[in-house]
């Protein structure tokens, strides 16, 4: 029996793909060259709406934020596995109710973890 | 209704067709050109209609209002623009990539309007230039449709070499731009 697809048959794509990115390549290397230009220090200047840009945008800043929005979400996980659970509580059982205390424990371990380290403590 | 484009005119022959660059330029400059609103008062409101489907003004080729200067080619002035305003403008302005076209929609941005007072810039043309200026008070969507079509036409008829000559230098130099 006859092979039906030989590697060879996929040089169409192959090449469509080389046509598809040297035609993006050309084009704008096309535009960057042929396309008018006028750089002037106003023009170069970050564009802040036409006010003027005060400062740096790079300055450190606390993320005191971050870590209650990673633990919120962390959290907000676990509330929905809890959703299915409530939804086959009779079904699952003693097993279920069981798997779903040690499930809670090692997360709410977690949760004393959090506590203790006082990352939800605000002005710490 | 589709409307398509006249291929503009060369010499053609079986599988082949030449024109000057110029004009096909121009051709895509027309009708691929992506403004910046610069609204500030009711003639926003009116250019919000404008965009809006009854009127649709992206069949005309600005899908896409750019809200940042940077990929935008026509700055669209609706508005009273307050003397506070305008360095804010001539910034925007300037930070729009070459070529670049303005149009002054209203009474308020092409003359000041009724503010004939202290505050208020007596048109737009006082900081940067403009190429068609649309009246009315607010101008209807129609109006400011109309006007766009005269920015198209200047789109389409700009010789390549416009943006670097002596007299566009001159008209930058009279507005202290660069």
């Amino acid at each position: 029996m006859q092979e039906l697809t030989a590697p060879a048959d996929y040089l169409p794509i192959a090449m469509q793909l080389i046509f598809a990115i040297g035609f993006i390549v050309t084009t704008m290397v096309a535009t960057h060259l042929i396309g008018p230009k006028r750089k002037t220090d106003v023009k170069q200047e970050a564009f802040e709406c036409g006010i003027e840009s005060v400062g740096n945008a790079r300055n450190p800043f606390s993320i005191k934020y971050f870590l209650t929005a990673i633990l919120f979400v962390l959290f907000d996980i676990e509330v929905i596995f809890m959703y299915p659970w409530a939804v086959n509580f009779k079904d699952l059982g003693w097993t279920g109710f069981v798997e779903m205390l040690v499930f809670m424990s090692f997360l709410l371990m977690g949760f004393f973890y959090v506590i203790k380290r006082k990352a939800l403590d605000w002005n710490h | 209704m589709v409307n398509i484009e006249k291929a503009p005119e060369g010499i053609e022959g079986p599988g082949f067709m030449a024109t000057n660059l110029d004009q096909v330029i121009g051709l895509a400059r027309k009708n691929s050109l992506w403004p910046l609103p610069f609204a500030t008062s009711c003639c926003g409101i009116e250019f919000m209609a404008t965009m809006a489907s009854t009127y649709d003004f992206s069949r005309f080729g600005s899908e896409r209002p750019s809200f940042s200067p940077r990929q935008a080619d026509l700055l669209m002035v609706m508005g009273t623009i307050a003397k506070k305003m305008a360095p804010v403008l001539r910034q925007v302005y300037e930070q729009m990539a070459e070529p670049k076209w303005v149009i002054a929609v209203g009474a308020c941005a092409s003359s000041g309007g009724i503010f004939d007072t202290y505050s208020v810039l007596q048109g737009i043309d006082e900081v940067i230039p403009v190429d068609v200026y649309v009246p009315g008070c607010p101008p209807r969507p129609e109006q400011i449709i109309d006007g766009f079509l005269r920015i198209q036409d200047l789109a389409a008829n700009e010789p390549l070499t416009r943006r670097s000559s002596e007299e566009y230098k001159r008209l930058l130099a009279k507005y202290d731009m660069k």
